[in-house]
C-alpha cells in the first residue's frame, strides 16, 4: 500500500515553436510513503507541471521519476494510463465530475478502466461503499448539479479512492470551496493520510491550506526554493469541532449540518 | 473495458442528448427507409410480372414465324409463311423434352350473337392449350382432336367475350355465334384469368380449332401458322429442348449451314427478363440515389461526432486521468457513432416496411415485397457507415492529451 516517490533532476520544457518554456528546471525530491506533502508556490512556479508528472499525466523532458522504485518517466501512454488507474487518485479544483451522470456512476468510473473485468454488481457495491465513506450514500442517485460544492468534491474524493490508490494528488482542491467546506475536505485528507497511510500531495497557493500538511515544499521559477517539515500543523478535525453548527456557509441547505459533519469526520475507512 | 460496458457507456451518452441523437439518426432513417421502400416496390413489381408470366404456362417455349425475305423485300417478323402444322408434328415426334404442343393461328374479327356484337381476338389453337396454359373451362368442354382434324366450327369463349355477348355470368353453351357470316357452335366458356404479361386482357379471346381458323377465317394463307407453343417437361430441360427444337425446325425448313432462322424461339425466362429489365434499371438507379443519401447521413454523423468530441474534451481528459487509454476513448466514440447509425438503420427498416404496407393498401395498390436479404444489407450497411464515418472523430478523441483536455473550457 505504502508508496514512495523519488524524482531526480526533473526537467520539463514546453516547446511552443518560437519560444521554449522551461516549466521545471531540475527538481530533485524524495517523498516517503505516508507523508502529507503540501506543494506551494505562485502561479507559473511549475507546481502544476510537477504534479502532472508525478500524476503520470505527463512525462519529463529530462530526469528520472521512480514510483515505488520503478522508473515511470519513460513509460508509454498506455502504461501510464494503467499506473494512473491503479496507483494514483486525482482530486481537482473544478471537481471534474461528469455532468448528467449520477454520483454513483461518477465514482464507479475508474473501475471501468482497471482491466480486471469486475462485474457490474461488484462495481456498484464498491462505489456505494466509497460514497458511504465520504458520507454521501444518500446522494448516490443525484447528479452533480444537484449537489453542493463540498458534496461534489467529496464525490470526487470517493472516485479518487475507488481503486485504492497509494497516492492522492490534489490540485487546489479547496479553490472552489468556502472556508468551512475546505476544512471539511482537508479533514478527509488528513484522515485518509493518518488512518490509511495514503501519501497525499496537495498543490495549493494558499499558505493556510498548506499548513494541513506535514511537510511544505515551495516552488518558484521551476525550482524548489524551500522544503521543510511543517511545525505548525493545522488539524482539521479540531477546527471542525470548534466551528459552529450553523451551516449558512454550506451552499446546500437541504443537508443537515449534523449529517455533513458525521459524514466528513467519521470516515468509514474499511474499504477493502 | 469490456465491450458490453463500452456499449452501455455509448448508449447512455446518446440518451443524454436525445434531440441531437434523433436528428442525427434522421439521415440514416431516411436513407435506409428509401432503400427498403424502393426495393420493396421493385421486388413487388417483379413478383407480379413473374406471377403473370407463369400464369400463362410454366416452362413455356414459344416458336414464332420469323422474317420472310422474298425477292429482297423483308416482310418483318411473323411474316414467314413457312411455319406449318407439320412442324408441330415433327417436334412432337423428335423432341422428347416437349411435353405439350399446340399450333396457334390468330386473327381479329367481329363476333355476332343474337342481339349483340363484339370485336375480339380469335385464337386458333389445339387441344393441349388448357394443359400448356393451366387454363380450364368453366362451362361446357374444350374442343377435341376430332374437332381439330375436321375443322369443326366450334368455339370456346373467353369470359369477357361471353359477358359482352350474352350478359355477365350467363351460360351460352349450345348457342351459336356468327363470325364472317359463318355459324359457330359454342361448346364452352373459359374461366376468368385476368391480364396477361403484356397487359392484354386474356379473357377477351375466342378459342377455335386452328384448322378452322386457317381454312374458314383466314383463307388467303391456308396452311401456315403464326406460333407454336411448347411446354418443356421441366425447367431443367428448357435449354436442351429449345436447342433441339431449333435443330428440328431448321431441318424441316431445309435451311443450310449459315442461313438465318426463319423462325424465332423464345423461352419464358427470356420473356421474363425482358419484362423485368425496366424495373431492374429503375431499382439500380434509385438504390444509387439511396446510397448517396446514406453517405450524406454518414457525413452528418461524422459532423455531430466531431462536435461531440470537442464538447466532451474535459470528459475525455477526466476519463484518461482515471485510467482510460486512447483505445478506450476510441471505442467509446466509435461505438456511439455505430449505434447511432445502426439504430437509425433499424428505424429506417421499420419505416420502410410501414410505408410499403401503406402503399399496398392505398388506392394505388402497388404490390410490394420486402426481401429479407435487403433488410440485412441495409442494416449492415448503415452500421458500417457509422463505423467508417465515426472513426475519424473517435481517433481524434483518442489522440487528446489528458492535461490539455482537463484544462479545456
Amino acid at each position: 500500500m505504502a508508496s514512495s516517490i523519488s524524482v531526480q533532476d526533473l526537467t520539463k520544457v514546453y516547446d511552443l515553436g518560437e519560444i521554449q518554456v522551461r516549466a521545471l528546471r531540475g527538481v530533485t525530491v524524495d517523498i516517503a510513503a505516508g507523508e502529507f506533502v503540501a506543494v506551494i508556490g505562485p502561479s507559473g512556479s511549475g507546481k502544476s507541471t510537477f504534479m502532472h508528472i508525478l500524476g503520470c499525466l505527463d512525462r519529463p523532458t529530462q530526469g528520472r521519476y521512480l514510483l515505488d522504485g520503478h522508473d515511470v518517466s519513460t513509460l508509454s501512454r498506455n502504461a501510464l494510463a494503467d499506473v494512473r488507474n491503479k496507483k494514483i487518485g486525482f482530486v481537482f479544483q473544478g471537481f471534474n465530475l461528469l455532468s448528467r451522470t449520477t454520483a454513483l456512476d461518477n465514482v464507479e468510473l475508474p473501475l471501468l478502466y482497471n482491466g480486471n473485468g469486475m462485474r457490474g454488481k461488484e462495481r456498484r457495491r464498491r462505489a456505494h461503499d466509497a460514497l458511504n465513506g465520504v458520507g454521501l450514500s444518500d446522494r448516490a442517485g443525484h447528479h452533480p448539479n444537484q449537489l453542493s460544492g463540498g458534496q461534489q468534491q467529496r464525490v470526487a474524493i470517493a472516485r479518487a479512492l475507488i481503486n485504492q490508490p497509494s497516492i492522492l494528488l490534489a490540485d487546489e482542491p479547496t479553490g472552489n470551496l468556502d472556508s468551512r467546506t475546505s476544512v471539511e475536505v482537508m479533514g478527509i485528507f488528513q484522515k485518509l493520510n493518518t488512518e490509511r497511510g495514503i501519501t497525499v500531495l496537495l498543490i495549493t497557493h494558499e499558505r493556510e491550506i498548506a499548513e494541513y500538511g506535514t511537510r511544505i515544499i515551495t516552488f518558484r521559477d521551476g525550482k524548489i526554493v524551500s522544503d521543510k517539515p511543517n511545525t505548525v500543523r493545522r488539524m482539521a478535525a479540531d477546527e471542525f469541532a470548534a466551528l459552529p453548527l450553523d451551516t449558512d456557509s454550506d451552499a446546500d441547505s437541504s443537508v443537515p449540518a449534523a449529517s455533513t459533519s458525521v459524514g466528513a469526520l467519521d470516515l468509514d475507512l474499511d474499504l477493502t | 473495458m469490456s465491450f458490453f460496458m463500452i456499449f452501455r457507456v455509448a448508449l447512455r451518452a446518446l440518451g443524454r442528448n436525445k434531440m441531437r441523437t434523433a436528428l442525427t439518426m434522421l439521415g440514416m432513417i431516411i436513407g435506409v427507409g428509401a432503400v427498403i421502400i424502393v426495393v420493396a416496390i421493385g421486388r413487388g413489381a417483379e413478383e407480379q410480372i413473374t406471377a403473370s408470366v407463369q400464369a400463362g404456362g410454366t416452362n413455356l417455349i414459344t416458336i414464332s414465324a420469323g422474317n420472310w425475305n422474298r425477292g429482297g423485300v423483308s416482310h418483318g417478323m411473323g411474316s414467314s409463311p413457312r411455319l406449318k402444322a407439320v412442324d408441330v408434328e415433327a417436334i412432337r415426334q423428335q423432341v422428347p423434352g416437349a411435353q405439350y404442343l399446340t399450333a396457334s393461328v390468330n386473327t381479329r374479327d367481329q363476333v355476332i350473337a343474337a342481339g349483340e356484337n363484339w370485336q375480339t381476338r380469335i385464337e386458333g389453337t389445339d387441344v393441349e392449350l388448357p394443359l400448356i396454359r393451366f387454363w380450364d373451362v368453366e362451362l361446357g368442354t374444350f374442343f377435341t382432336s376430332t374437332d381439330v382434324s375436321s375443322a369443326a366450327k366450334v368455339a370456346v369463349l373467353g369470359s369477357v367475350v361471353r359477358d359482352n355477348l350474352f350478359g355477365e355470368g350467363s351460360d351460352p353453351v349450345g348457342q351459336t355465334i356468327r363470325v364472317r357470316n359463318q355459324s359457330f357452335k359454342i361448346i364452352g366458356v373459359m374461366t376468368a384469368k385476368g391480364s396477361g404479361s403484356f397487359g392484354q386482357d386474356q379473357d377477351d379471346t375466342l378459342f377455335a380449332p386452328y384448322t378452322t381458323v386457317q381454312r374458314k377465317l383466314r383463307g388467303r394463307d391456308g396452311t401456315n401458322i403464326s406460333r407454336i407453343m411448347v411446354s418443356a417437361r421441366s425447367a431443367d430441360e428448357i435449354a436442351g429442348t429449345t436447342a433441339q427444337i431449333e435443330e428440328v425446325l431448321r431441318a424441316q425448313h431445309g435451311l443450310i449451314q449459315g442461313e438465318e432462322n426463319d423462325f424465332m424461339v423464345r423461352t419464358q425466362d427470356e420473356m421474363m427478363s425482358m419484362l423485368t429489365s425496366t424495373t431492374g434499371t429503375m431499382t439500380t438507379l434509385i438504390i444509387g440515389i439511396a446510397v448517396v443519401s446514406l453517405i450524406v447521413g454518414g457525413i452528418g454523423i461524422m459532423n455531430i461526432m466531431l462536435v461531440s468530441v470537442t464538447e466532451r474534451t474535459r470528459e475525455i481528459g477526466l476519463r484518461m486521468a482515471v485510467g482510460a487509454k486512447g483505445q478506450d476513448v476510441l471505442w467509446q466514440f466509435l461505438v456511439e457513432a455505430g449505434a447511432l447509425s445502426l439504430v437509425g438503420g433499424l428505424i429506417g427498416v421499420g419505416m420502410g416496411f410501414a410505408v410499403s404496407q401503406a402503399l399496398e393498401r392505398s388506392p394505388l395498390a402497388w404490390p410490394t415485397s420486402v426481401p429479407p436479404e435487403w433488410v440485412g444489407i441495409a442494416v449492415g450497411f448503415s452500421g458500417l457507415i457509422g463505423l467508417v464515418f465515426g472513426f475519424y472523430p473517435a481517433w481524434k478523441g483518442a489522440q487528446l492529451d489528458p492535461i490539455e483536455s482537463l484544462r479545456f473550457e
